[in-house]
């Protein structure tokens, strides 16, 4: 099923991912070849079965609603990008 | 010693017959040497490693040491080990330093082995040959022109070329059993919630699965012992009595029904592969087993809803990087939307947004039912074409992957060409069932071929057993690469 440069473009948005016109284009043929691909399951009847969205069908286990993590602030925010008085920095969003 | 089985390893350590700081020299000597080349390792931290086996060999004079303690093992780079940069192959996470282990590591720490070190990995495990790592490709022991195959083929490259006494691996569509079959060494996929995903970076969370990977099956069951088990931090851990991987090595294998999907031996395989795969059946019979004629009818459908399936949960897991908490972030930006747009183009290569953007479309409005259920239920007929088979046989074989390793290259500018590469592997992590491969001969240009092994569920030490039968009476497990 060939995907239309819009589709691409919307899909590009939705998954945040910064795009030029080449890579769309690049994108949209590859896109295509691999929803080809995929089209082949449409044939299929699948009327009556019931999905199947994990590998074993057991029931989530629950837990006490109780805290079970320790503060680990610091060692987490080692590793961000940009952090001032133990908070995540991101471009002003509020006037 | 770097030849030794891990159970002949550890009892010249327990017998001081070796230190683990000498064993754990030795390797680092030989990844020193060997790695330029090769590229199997990311990170390598060789104090921190020494400073483990000094601390294993005080445990081996106090007579505390495990079946494990002391022994070198390398970790996928997509396990999250405190105070190692943990990368997962991927830009985005290049100056990632976890804070903390994953259930794994903290298992092998527990056991008092040693990590050696990072390997290589296709980025965010998406891929077949390891060319999508931000970190450059692994290149194949047996052929340094050649792929090791992926999602684990640092890890395959490593255990195939010594480097490392055996490793961890993950696979959500083949990617444990396709690297190991390529690179002509032992690998397992557990059944699914057998081994716990914490701290193990997510791709499709439904389907991935950590498993060993080494040299023979008796390697499997020792290192399997120390990274199964129950953990209540992965929800879908499943609770289930600790088992002894190695209990049924030795069973004789007579009267052990072998089922061949016609599916797995049709148009596609190779003819080299073809040849090594009934020859290990042979090897088979003569060892007191029967073959029995099974079909998987929806298997040929495994390709295309595993690519909608994993490219759904990736593009849902991969959201977490945004350039806020961890990872990468664009030097230079607008706004917040312009940061995150930013981030993830430069984070991510090629094939990682490739599948953010097929899963981001699957799920999107509109096509929801059309791909995704569709999906899952057809995911549903092939699960039950193994339920169907397993009535009649105990374990399923064919081979691991159509072809021996492929060039560098070869395969680069068609997604789909790679993504049919992993047609007989896809089938198993959808039914969540385990699967292995094992060395079983060598096909076109002298490279390795694979045999899969199929079980039902939780029959890990079965398939053992079975592997460990055949690596018995044949020599392809032991047959190393010259470097």
């Amino acid at each position: 099923m060939p995907l239309s440069l819009a589709d691409v473009e919307k899909v590009a948005r939705l998954a945040r991912l910064a795009m030029n016109d080449q890579e769309l284009q690049a994108a949209q043929a590859q896109l295509s070849n691999i929803f080809g691909l995929i089209a082949e399951m449409q044939a299929v009847d699948t009327k009556g079965i019931e999905p199947m969205s994990h590998a074993q069908d057991v029931a989530q286990r629950l837990r006490e609603d109780k805290v079970t993590e320790s503060n680990q602030r610091e060692a987490f925010q080692a590793v961000a990008p940009q952090v001032e008085n133990g908070l995540y920095l991101v471009p002003q969003v509020i006037e | 010693m770097i030849h030794s089985s891990l159970t002949q390893m550890g009892a010249a350590l327990r017998a001081k017959k070796i230190s683990s700081v000498e064993l754990t020299q030795t390797y680092l000597e030989r990844i020193a040497q060997l790695n330029p080349t090769l590229n199997a390792f990311i990170t390598l931290r060789p104090e921190t490693s020494l400073e483990q086996a000094r601390a294993a060999d005080e445990r081996l004079a106090a007579g505390s040491a495990e079946a494990l303690t002391g022994i070198p093992i390398a970790q996928k780079d997509i396990f999250c080990a405190q105070g190692w940069l943990t990368t997962c192959g991927s830009k985005m996470l290049h100056n990632f330093v976890s804070p903390y282990d994953a259930h794994v590591i903290s298992q092998f720490n527990k056991a008092g082995a040693i990590n050696l070190g990072k390997t290589n990995m296709d980025e965010f495990a998406m891929g077949s040959s390891n060319e999508t790592s931000h970190y450059g490709p692994v290149k194949n022991p047996w052929d340094t022109a050649r792929v090791p195959g992926g999602s684990s083929g640092g890890t395959a490259a490593a255990v195939a070329a010594r480097l490392c006494a055996a490793a961890t691996g993950t696979d959500t569509g083949g990617s444990i059993r396709q690297p190991a079959a390529l690179c002509g060494i032992s690998g397992l996929k557990p059944t699914y919630g057998v081994v716990s995903r914490y701290g193990m970076i997510a791709f499709a969370s439904s389907l991935d699965q950590a498993g060993p990977m080494g040299r023979n099956a008796e390697d499997l069951a020792l290192l399997l012992n120390t990274m199964a088990g129950f953990d209540e931090r992965d929800s879908t851990s499943l609770q289930r009595d600790k088992e002894d991987y190695t209990r049924d090595l030795n069973k004789p294998l007579t009267g052990l029904r072998i089922g061949l999907p016609k599916e797995f031996f049709a148009d596609g395989m190779g003819s080299d592969v073809a040849k090594a795969i009934d020859a290990a059946i042979g090897e088979y019979k003569k060892l007191g087993a029967t073959v029995v004629d099974i079909s998987l009818p929806n298997s040929k459908l495994s390709v295309p809803v595993y690519y909608v399936l994993a490219p759904a949960e990736a593009s849902s897991n991969l959201s977490r990087f945004d350039g806020v908490r961890y990872g990468y972030r664009a030097p230079d930006y607008t706004d917040l939307a312009d940061m995150y747009e930013k981030s993830r183009a430069q984070g991510f290569g090629a094939e990682v947004k490739r599948r953010i953007m097929i899963g981001t479309y699957v799920l999107s409005h509109g096509y929801y039912d059309a791909y995704y259920l569709q999906a899952q239920k057809i995911r549903r007929l092939i699960a039950q074409d193994f339920t169907e088979a397993y009535k009649q046989c105990d374990v399923i074989m064919g081979p691991t992957s159509p072809s021996t390793a492929f060039k560098l290259g070869e395969k680069g500018d068609d997604p789909v060409q790679m993504y049919l590469s992993d047609i007989y592997t896809i089938a198993v992590n959808l039914a969540g069932l385990p699967g292995m491969s094992i060395p079983c001969g060598f096909g076109a240009n002298d490279m390795p071929v694979g045999l899969q092994i199929i079980g039902n569920y939780f029959d890990e030490a079965r398939m053992l057993n079975v592997a460990h039968q055949f690596q018995q009476a044949t020599d392809w497990h032991s047959r190393a690469p010259q470097l």
